[in-house]
């Protein structure tokens, strides 16, 4: 048996054996299965990935079954394994397998583990679905059935009402992606006949310059059909216009939030246009859109995390933002940077969002970051571990020398966007920057906020029900050092490994792979699973100094100023928002991204079907349609009391009548 | 083929079954249904097992002129046989599903028997008037179940339900005898290849639109399916919405579509603007209501607006998709009106708003309403997937737009319907009654169970239903070639050449 099939269905199973068996099988069977076959899939999938690295490995496809045949519109189920599955499939399972560990340490208490642990190995399994895809509508699969996993999960706590709202939003907003990328793959088989994706890549290149019509314009073919499929990946990876259901799903268990929500899911839609890649560059205006849209977000998303207080929504915005980075690259045409930086930014935000975790779990679950403070003498591990995962987010490294993991692939991205001589790719190169001085900075104030200073938790009204708790029947000592008398601990081992195993990623991924991701002439690696321009990849390493440097000197000067404003001096934040509050207040709010669709679509939707039914249906069409025949039959005579008593027979007098008309006609005839 | 007519067998076994519980006592005439449907579910799967796929087109015929030119004539093809399954599947279901109703048990039970004969009976007839009957007399014992055992608006609803049809039959009847007389055959297969003058076409075309239009139902004249629906006893609403239903779209395919092809590609606008605004509309409808059927009831006219569209985009994907979502519709909405009836047989309401937290005290209820919730919003893996993905593939060949304003359905169905998984299922108890309800009986768990299966079987392996259908769609497709629309998007060559330069596979080195 092909690896490829344990890797995939070894989760489903456990999955459906978890979930089904749930309290039969009790909390450490369910836990023991779910996060073995995860480790088991993990362990499987590191030989094909570094198979790769080495040039051993050889792409192929496992068929398994057929899906749908309905005339020349035919697909599989089946499992493709090429260089960039690979790379997710590490991605995916090694992330997925801590994180599965992590759980068992924070999710100790709740009272419904096994359906927690049968969610996330059922995820597990449709993103892989999703990354081993050779056709289009499998790929489709796993999207939905990942939206589906995020959907359950973020509801996991599905008694709060916050929590399955947020989860309808999540589900419905990844829908208008989903319907561009349904479009686009319906206009792929109109143009192709095909939905198999080697074929499509093979064939499109001769498309380019072709024109279709669509929604009554004309359209150059493949610019229309990547931006389609592009308006999919929009959805699943939250940029600008599809972005808003992201900082919702906080409202998720930590654990779903690092997997889910930063590692893996909402990196498909990065994923989906490096597989594409070659049917993107067939349309520079789709490049272009590509680019744009991922610069704009990068920038807008960084501007909000800067404001939040709540340490979820900030990392949440952080990854926004990020995922901006990487359609920029993909954008210029440098897939092999987007997914450079897909791969490091896995480890450090799950390694960041699983320390926050720690941090919550800590701070029994006060997240807001007004109440923390003066932590790394309380928990210092999970300080140590946040560090690390900072030092990589803001790409700290010497050029050409040594650095951490965001230090190889952000700069790579900024490189790729300068190198590639484009208005779009100027673009993305300053906002880059601009959200490079951003990143540093809302990193730094996290990590100042809640590890340096004095406590602040006092406040708490967690922490202040943890301490009414233990203190249960105790006299109420003084606390005037801003503790109230609680003091957090350090998490349990089975969080702490996992966050040391990420650690470690996010500080030498980056130093042990940007050979073979980034550097030129590493052919034998992609073995054109995305396509990339070499001399592109030559002007990345000839760009000027400044531009190497210029991120270093983005990345000092964020951290300075978040050290003035909330390590020297203090009161200076609230001053600074003061002075310019509309500003402020329109970045605090998100831009007004929810209440402007509130207002243009959800108001409106639940409006017109209330019109719709109370004035089309009852006040037209039911009252000159059946009650208005009712009404001209009631005038005429009294036959209407009649009808509505014995219709039936009169109903079956008509029919017999008929019949024997008919037959008779046919007699004579 | 079998040594005995197994389509007459199929007529019989409900009838006499339905003749033999006026008799009994309540207990006794379940345990006779159960029974009678079991049996014939039995039948179905001989039916299916013996049916030579990729063979003749019609198989298992039986023929016996009665009087005049009036035959009994019965016959499948693959297209029939799919949707006889579908009903004798649903049967037993029903009557598990009956427990609850304590008045006239006999009587019911027998209404129920003889509509599985006359549905069965509208798929199996070869023979125009022999269908007329069957198609006109099934919906008697539908306006029983509602009139008799509804709610408390029955009356309006039975009496809606029948203004509607009567338009729409008496068209039908005057095209039939028409086109009797012209092509001089009752004979079903005969007609289907015979090419009326396009004139003629037009009007007959329009005759039996206006009765398979009412059944389907199409906007605007659906507007007696919600009330129907809220009126009519859990187990007649699972048939009415699981088979019922598909009466219109099997006239389309079986008739409107073969016999009068050059019609209905000139009215093919007619159908893509009512289907697009049924999908909008509908399901906007859908969204603001807090009657659960009537919930459902508007998102089953939305998906009918799929199979309208799917079945007038003339192509394979469009016609086979229609019936995908046909069958997986019936299932569907089948199970989600079950999934209602099991709480409204615990409150006795069906205010959505006295639910509220079912997955605290019935978790096992609420893995299967969401299943089957995913299902209606056609997640893939699902049948609802397969369908509507197919349905949606061919109208985007004949237009973009009416592809793209169907396919805002699966914003609005995802929207519509976790709504209504959240306010019955998520959210903390509310109510004590709804709180202290008990989980899925056994009984409960065997009408769902076997529908889950089912559902999962057409969303991941699709060919057994595919496969029984390819030929009767080819034939369907080979008679509408002709008059065929051309597709809007005018796709032009590519011109490589001159974009050459930009493109550099350096991976590929």
């Amino acid at each position: 048996m092909d690896p490829i099939l344990l890797i995939v269905f070894l989760p489903l199973l456990a999955a459906i054996i978890g979930g089904l068996g749930n309290r039969a099988l009790g909390n450490t069977a369910v836990k023991v299965l779910t996060t073995g076959a995860l480790f088991i899939a993990c362990a499987l999938s590191w030989p094909i990935f570094l198979g790769f690295v080495s040039g051993q490995s050889h792409e192929h496809t496992v068929s398994v079954l057929q899906w749908v045949q309905s005339g020349s519109l035919k697909f599989d189920w089946a499992f493709r394994v090429d260089t960039l599955t690979a790379i997710m499939l590490v991605v995916v399972t090694t992330v997925s397998a801590l994180v599965h560990l992590y759980s068992w340490g924070y999710m100790d208490e709740d009272p419904d583990q096994p359906r927690f642990f049968a969610y996330l190995s059922l995820f597990t399994f449709a993103m892989l679905m999703l990354v081993t895809a050779d056709n289009l509508v499998q790929m489709f699969f796993g999207w939905e059935g990942v939206g589906l996993a995020s959907y359950l999960l973020i509801g996991f706590w599905f008694k709060k009402p916050s929590a399955s709202a947020a989860a309808i939003k999540a589900f419905v907003v990844n829908r208008v992606g989903d319907l561009g990328f349904m479009l686009g793959i319906f206009g792929t088989f109109l143009v192709f006949n095909t939905v198999s994706i080697p074929e499509i890549l093979v064939r499109a290149p001769a498309m380019a310059g072709s024109t279709i019509h669509f929604l009554g314009g004309e359209w150059d073919t493949m610019t229309i059909l990547s931006i389609l499929l592009f308006i999919g990946a929009m959805g699943k990876s939250a940029q600008l216009g599809l972005h808003t259901w992201l900082p919702d799903a906080m409202e998720g268990p930590t654990p779903v939030s690092a997997l889910i929500h930063a590692a893996t899911m909402v990196t498909a839609g990065v994923f989906m246009v490096c597989r594409l890649s070659p049917m993107f560059q067939t349309s520079p205006v789709a490049m272009d859109v590509v680019t744009y849209v991922g610069a704009a977000t990068l920038l807008f998303a960084a501007t909000i995390g800067t404001t939040q207080w709540d340490i979820k929504r900030v990392i949440a915005y952080s990854t926004c933002s990020q995922l901006g980075y990487m359609f920029v690259a993909a954008g210029v045409g440098a897939p092999g940077a987007a997914m450079f930086h897909l791969f490091t930014h896995a480890f450090f935000k799950a390694l960041l969002f699983l320390g926050a975790g720690s941090v919550i779990h800590a701070m029994h679950h006060e997240q807001d970051m007004r109440f923390y403070g003066g932590l790394r003498k309380h928990i210092p591990l999970t300080f140590w571990a946040m560090m690390a995962g900072t030092l990589a987010i803001t790409g700290v490294g010497i050029v050409d020398v040594v650095g951490l993991a965001g230090f190889y692939s952000k700069d790579s991205i900024l490189e790729a966007a300068y190198a590639s001589h484009s208005v779009a790719g100027s673009f993305g190169f300053w906002m880059g920057i601009i959200a490079a001085l951003l990143t540093s900075f809302y990193s730094w104030r996290l990590m100042f906020l809640t590890f340096w200073g004095k406590p602040r938790w006092d406040q708490s009204e967690h922490v202040q029900h943890a301490v009414h708790d233990d203190h249960h029947g105790h006299g109420h000592a003084k606390h005037d050092d801003g503790t109230a008398g609680y003091h957090p601990h350090e998490s349990p081992l089975s969080m702490l490994i996992p966050l040391g195993l990420l650690s470690l990623g996010a500080v030498i991924a980056g130093l042990l792979f940007h050979h073979e991701f980034i550097s030129a002439g590493t052919g034998h690696f992609w073995q054109g699973s995305v396509t990339f321009s070499e001399e592109l990849i030559h002007r990345m390493h000839g760009v000027p100094t400044w531009v190497k440097w210029a991120p270093f000197g983005v990345m000092i000067t964020g951290l300075g100023i978040a050290w003035y404003g909330y390590i020297a001096n203090p009161g200076f934040p609230a001053k600074f928002a003061g002075a310019i509050k509309p500003i402020y207040t329109f970045v605090y709010n998100k831009w007004f991204f929810d209440e402007l669709y509130d207002r243009i679509f959800v108001r409106p939707a639940f409006w017109l079907g209330d019109k719709f039914w109370k004035l089309g249906d009852i006040g037209v069409i039911d009252r000159f349609g059946p009650n208005g025949s009712a009404w001209v039959v009631a005038q005429g005579s009294r036959l209407a009391s009649k009808l509505q008593t014995g219709f039936l027979y009169s109903y079956a007098l008509v029919m017999l009548l008929g019949l024997t008309a008919a037959i008779t006609w046919v007699l004579v005839h | 083929m079998l040594g005995f007519p197994i389509l007459s067998l199929m007529l019989a076994v409900p009838l006499v079954a339905a003749f033999i519980c006026l008799f009994v006592n309540a207990p006794m005439a379940r345990t006779v249904a159960l029974a009678a449907t079991l049996a014939n579910l039995a039948l179905g799967v001989v039916l299916w097992c013996q049916f030579d796929v990729g063979g003749a087109q019609w198989q298992f015929q039986e023929s016996k002129e009665l009087f005049s030119g009036f035959a009994w004539k019965l016959g499948i093809d693959g297209i029939a046989l799919l949707l006889i399954m579908l009903s004798v599947f649903l049967m037993p279901i029903c009557v598990l599903a009956s427990q609850s109703i304590e008045k006239r048990v006999g009587e019911y039970m027998a209404a129920f028997l003889v509509m599985e004969t006359l549905m069965i009976g509208v798929f199996a007839a070869q023979d125009l008037f022999l269908f007329y009957i069957f198609f006109e007399a099934g919906l008697i014992p539908m306006y029983l179940i509602i009139g008799v055992w509804g709610g408390a608006e029955r009356i309006y609803a039975s009496y809606k339900f029948f203004l509607y049809t009567l338009l729409g039959s008496v068209l039908m009847l005057i095209a039939m005898i028409w086109m009797v007389q012209e092509a001089g055959t009752t004979y079903v297969p005969t007609l289907m290849a015979y090419d009326f003058a396009v004139d003629a076409q037009k009007w007959l075309w329009l005759a039996f639109f206006a009765s398979f239009a009412v059944k389907m139902p199409m906007w605007p004249v659906h507007t007696w399916l919600p009330d129907a629906h809220v009126q009519a006893p859990t187990a007649g609403s699972v048939i009415l919405a699981g088979v019922l239903l598909k009466m219109g779209g099997y006239g389309f395919i079986r008739f409107s579509l073969p016999m009068f092809p050059q019609a209905s590609a000139d009215f093919v606008w007619l159908v893509y603007w009512l289907s697009m605004i049924a999908v909008v509309v509908t399901s906007l409808i859908a969204l603001v209501q807090h009657d659960m059927k009537k919930l459902i009831a508007y998102s089953s006219v939305a998906h009918m607006a799929i199979v309208t569209v799917g079945l007038f985009s003339f192509n394979t994907q469009g016609l086979e998709g229609a019936m995908v979502v046909m069958l997986s519709h019936g299932l569907v909405s089948g199970a989600l009106f079950l999934c209602v009836g099991v709480i409204y047989d615990r409150l006795h309401t069906r205010e959505i708003d006295r639910y509220g937290g079912l997955s605290i005290n019935m978790p096992k209820y609420a893995l299967f309403f969401m299943l089957f919730t995913m299902a209606s919003i056609g997640l893939p893996a699902t049948s609802g997937f397969v369908g509507e993905f197919l349905a949606l593939a061919g109208i985007y060949q004949q237009s973009s737009l009416v592809a793209f304003v169907a396919a805002t359905g699966i914003i609005l169905g995802a929207g519509y319907m976790l709504y209504l998984y959240r306010r019955i299922c998520f959210g903390d108890h509310k109510n004590a009654d709804a709180a202290a309800m008990p989980d899925l009986n056994l009984r409960e768990w065997a009408m769902l169970a076997p529908i889950a299966a089912a559902v999962l079987w057409m969303g991941v392996y699709p060919e057994s239903f595919l496969a029984p259908m390819r030929n009767d769609i080819r034939y369907v497709e080979t008679r509408l070639a002709a008059g065929k629309p051309v597709g809007d998007a005018q796709l032009t060559a590519g011109k490589p050449a001159a974009h050459a330069d930009h493109v550099e596979h350096g991976g590929a080195h």
